[in-house]
This record gives C-alpha cells, sequence and structure tokens, in this order.
C-alpha cells in the first residue's frame, strides 16, 4: 500500500498522524491530522495547517441538563478557548458558528435528550484559524463516532487590494487583505454551509471565491478519506 | 381549529401556507414587514433613533465621552457596539451578564461597524496620542419578534447619522480639552451598510426578513449586509442547511433591492427633521 502513495505524504504507523499531500493544483498549505490522542474524551483530533494548530476534544452522546435539553435531538455545545487570555465575545461568536454548523450535519435525531460536546483549543494561530478549527472539530466528530449526514471543512480565502484571490493564508497575509472569507463547505454536495467575512469586496469576487473554496475542499476531503482509511485499516 | 394544529405540529402548519407562497400573517416570500425609524427621541443622548421591523423594536443611543487612543493607533477613536437582549424582550432571555445571542449580536454589529467603515476611526481623534472621542452604542431590544440583526444595523446607521458631536480643542497653556457645546457638528458617514436576513426552510426555499415563529423552525439562516456600491460588508450564515451558488445569487439581488427601499427610507426621515 505504500508504494502507490505519493511521496510528499509520511506515515507514522503507531499514533496514526497522517500529513496532507501538497498537489501542485492546490495552493494550501501544508496539513497534518493526528486522531485519538486524548485519553478521556470520547473523541479526540488535533488538526495542523501550516503553523495554525488546533485540538479538540468530542464528548458524547453524555447526560444533558434538564434545562438544555431538547425531547427530539441532541444538544451540541461547543466550546474554544482561545490560546491567551479568558474566551470572549469574539469566541461566543465563533462559537455559534462552529455550532450551527456542527448541528447541521450531525444527526442529533438518533440521540435525543443527550448533550454533544465539542471543546476546541487554539494551540497556535498563523491565520486560517476558524478553518483549522472546523476542521478539527470535524475529525473530533469522526473520531467519536457521532453519526453525520456528511463531513465539513473549513477552507478561508483572502482577497487583497488588486483583487488576487489567496487560498489558506498565513497571518501576515490576512491582515494585508482587504477582504477575509471563511467558508464551510459539507462533503456530499460541496454546498455552502457556513460563511463568515472581514472586510469589503463584491459580489463576483463572492462568487470566485466560493468556486475556489468548493474546488480545494475537494483536497481536504480527500485528505480526510485517506487518514480515516489508515487508520481503520490497521488491524 | 387552526390554532390547534399550528401549535401541535408547527412545522407542517407553516409548509401548507410556503407551498402557497405566503406566509401566515399574509406577506410574500420576500417581502419586509412594514418598517418604521424615529430619530433623535432621546434627549440625554448625543444621536438617537427607534427602528421597529414589524414588531420587533431596537432602540440605540449613542452616547460620546473622551478617552486616551489605543497605543498601537494614536490618531483612531473606538466605536464600542453593545446589544442588549433584556428579558424585557423576550421570554428566552433571562437577566444577568449577556446571553450567547446578545453576544453575537454585538460581535455581528462591531464586524459590520468595522468591515464596512461607516465611520474612519481618524474622524473621532482630536488629539493624536493624547484625547480621542469614544462613541458607546448602546442598542437596545424592548421587542423581539425575529430579524434582530436587520433592526440592530438599521438603528446603528439611523443614530449615527444623528450624532452631532460638540467642538473640542485643547487649550495650549492648560493641556484640557475645552468643549464648545453650541457648536456641533454631524458626523461625517461615508457608507449606508444595510443588513438583510433570510431563513432556510427545508434546506431548499428562503424566505426574507423572518419572525421569531419563522426562525425557530427554520434550518439555516442568512444575513448580508451591503452598502451602496453593491459592495459586501458582510455574509453571515452561522450554520445550517447547505446552500448552492445560484440561491446565493438571489440573496444578493433581494439585498440590493432591500438596500434601496431602507436608502429611501432614511433620506425622507432626515429631510423631514427640523434642523436644529
Amino acid at each position: 500500500m505504500e508504494g502507490t502513495m505519493q511521496t510528499e505524504t509520511t506515515i507514522r504507523a503507531e499514533s496514526g498522524i497522517e500529513s496532507g499531500p501538497r498537489g501542485p493544483s492546490c495552493s494550501l498549505r501544508h496539513f497534518a491530522c493526528e486522531q485519538n490522542l486524548l485519553s478521556r474524551p470520547d473523541g479526540s483530533a488535533s488538526f495542523l495547517q501550516g503553523d495554525t494548530s488546533v485540538l479538540a476534544g468530542v464528548y458524547g452522546p453524555a447526560e444533558v441538563k434538564v434545562s438544555k435539553e431538547i425531547f427530539n435531538k441532541a444538544t451540541l455545545e461547543v466550546t474554544l478557548r482561545p490560546k491567551i487570555g479568558l474566551p470572549g465575545v469574539a469566541e461566543k461568536s465563533r462559537e455559534r458558528l462552529i455550532r450551527n454548523t456542527c448541528e447541521a450535519v450531525v444527526l442529533g435525531a438518533l440521540h435525543p435528550r443527550t448533550s454533544i460536546t465539542v471543546v476546541l483549543q487554539v494551540v497556535s494561530d498563523a491565520g486560517s484559524l476558524l478553518a483549522c478549527c472546523l476542521n478539527a472539530a470535524c475529525m473530533a466528530l469522526v473520531d467519536a463516532g457521532v453519526p453525520m449526514r456528511a463531513l465539513f471543512c473549513g477552507v478561508t480565502c483572502a482577497l487583497d487590494s488588486d483583487g488576487t484571490l489567496l487560498l489558506d493564508p498565513t497571518a501576515k497575509q490576512e491582515k494585508e487583505a482587504r477582504a477575509v472569507l471563511t467558508f464551510a463547505l459539507d462533503s456530499v454536495e460541496r454546498k455552502l454551509l457556513m460563511s463568515t467575512t472581514k472586510g469589503l469586496y463584491s459580489d463576483a469576487e463572492l462568487q470566485q471565491c466560493l468556486a475556489a473554496a468548493q474546488a480545494a475542499s475537494q483536497h481536504v476531503f480527500r485528505f480526510y478519506r485517506e487518514s480515516l482509511q489508515r487508520r481503520y485499516s490497521k488491524s | 381549529m387552526a390554532a390547534g394544529f399550528k401549535t401541535v405540529e408547527p412545522l407542517e402548519y407553516y409548509r401548507r401556507f410556503l407551498k402557497e407562497n405566503c406566509r401566515p400573517d399574509g406577506r410574500e416570500l420576500g417581502e419586509f414587514r412594514a418598517t418604521t425609524v424615529n430619530i433623535g427621541s432621546i434627549g440625554t443622548a448625543d444621536g438617537s433613533s427607534l427602528v421597529k421591523l414589524g414588531n420587533t423594536t431596537v432602540i440605540c443611543g449613542i452616547k460620546a465621552e473622551f478617552g486616551a487612543p489605543p497605543t498601537d493607533a494614536p490618531d483612531k477613536g473606538y466605536i464600542v457596539p453593545n446589544v442588549d437582549l433584556s428579558p424585557l424582550c423576550s421570554w428566552r432571555f433571562r437577566s444577568g451578564p449577556p446571553g450567547e445571542e446578545a453576544q453575537v449580536a454585538s460581535q455581528f454589529i462591531a464586524d459590520v461597524i468595522e468591515n464596512s467603515q461607516v465611520i474612519q476611526k481618524e474622524d473621532l481623534c482630536i488629539s493624536p496620542g493624547k484625547l480621542a472621542w469614544v462613541l458607546y452604542c448602546d442598542l437596545i431590544c424592548l421587542n423581539h419578534d425575529g430579524n434582530i440583526l436587520d433592526a440592530c444595523t438599521f438603528a446603528l446607521l439611523a443614530a449615527l447619522k444623528n450624532v452631532q458631536l460638540p467642538e473640542v480643542t485643547i487649550n495650549e497653556e492648560t493641556a484640557l480639552a475645552e468643549v464648545n457645546l453650541k457648536k456641533k457638528s454631524y458626523l461625517n458617514i461615508r457608507t449606508h451598510p444595510v443588513a438583510t436576513s433570510f431563513a432556510v426552510f427545508d434546506d431548499t426555499l428562503l424566505i426574507v426578513d423572518p419572525t421569531e415563529e419563522e426562525e425557530n423552525l427554520a434550518t439555516g439562516t442568512l444575513t448580508v449586509v451591503m452598502d451602496e456600491e453593491g459592495k459586501l460588508c458582510c455574509l453571515h450564515k452561522p450554520g445550517g442547511s447547505g446552500l448552492t451558488g445560484a440561491k446565493l445569487q438571489d440573496c444578493m439581488s433581494r439585498a440590493v433591492t432591500r438596500h434601496k427601499e431602507v436608502k429611501k427610507l432614511m433620506d425622507e426621515v432626515f429631510k423631514s427633521m427640523k434642523p436644529k
């Protein structure tokens, strides 16, 4: 099986760390994922995109407080902890985005009156943080065995002052960009699940970024598939 | 009997209406509720406005105070928005620290101000490195019947247009600020961001300006903030069912129409105000 792999991927058999293939047409940074690294949560994953790294842990389906229970589906909770300082209003806003994205794909109806908690810890932030959080959350949900309708991935696009599109920008590129758009796309039909943007841009640029993000999401989903295949084929 | 059916099967009740391309309150799928705006009603605030979108009522009061500019940007002032969703507006909220919805709305308004550059923060600076204006924008929801974000954005914009700041000079000898309350000037509003919110039903149908019941039954929401040149300041889609590019295009065109309606309403209101 190793012979058919591309040269860029590296495999570590013991802990299941995977590195993403960098094809010539894809301008995403190098990404890597490690699953099942924490012993207490039901599922955990660490996602690395260039120098940005996020650690996710999932507990669930578990007991829910009576005040928060929903009679016909699972209650999803997301906690995002920044690297330094206490969580603030910006973190709350991001938690809401990640939670609603997860709610759209998780089959909550299979586990009514339970809670599924996703905890994200930012380990290092070098640009495209929200996209990395989304990817880590998805991998952790898969690791926990939570039933999902589709997988989802996060892609960030930056538009600089002369309209050039940049995928997966670094922190420096984000600061210099005119607009930064983050999308969450689902794996079945590449539909737009979540979007949040910063800066001014036109309608045509939005469609352009969306198309580029959909193309880039192919690479991310292929990486998910390969890394999961490799993990479950080791027996 | 219809009321009984509505309580037991709210989604089915709604679907019956949507099949006929209308909604229980008689609106079309792309129609907004009646929007009214009232400017300058709070005498103690430097700028204020009251916006009603159907039953949703948001009041915005802006107070200007002095503050030291940030050390990394000594020629900029501050605009601090805060959305307050109290138990007054809906049974869902409890008193105490702001809940999640209030925090998300505050962050949204802060992003809209930042992205659209509605006010240049440099205009708020009085003396670089020493003194600048801080505009505290308090948006209080008096009645929550859905579509809070649109109402808040509109209220903020109207209140900012109403703000009058007195002239401030720094006395050379005492290094104190002298405020001339008789000479007041309006803020320089560069763009007019207008928000249009949609709710997604059953993964396919898009309805504009959802009421609170519709928001609870919807599978997703989408808010588009546009300025007059058709540029987007914010595309806020917090999860929910997926949308294709074509559906997004429809939303954009509706947002452009809404922007024209809102701009017209605001121009009328400001023209009809008596000059002070």
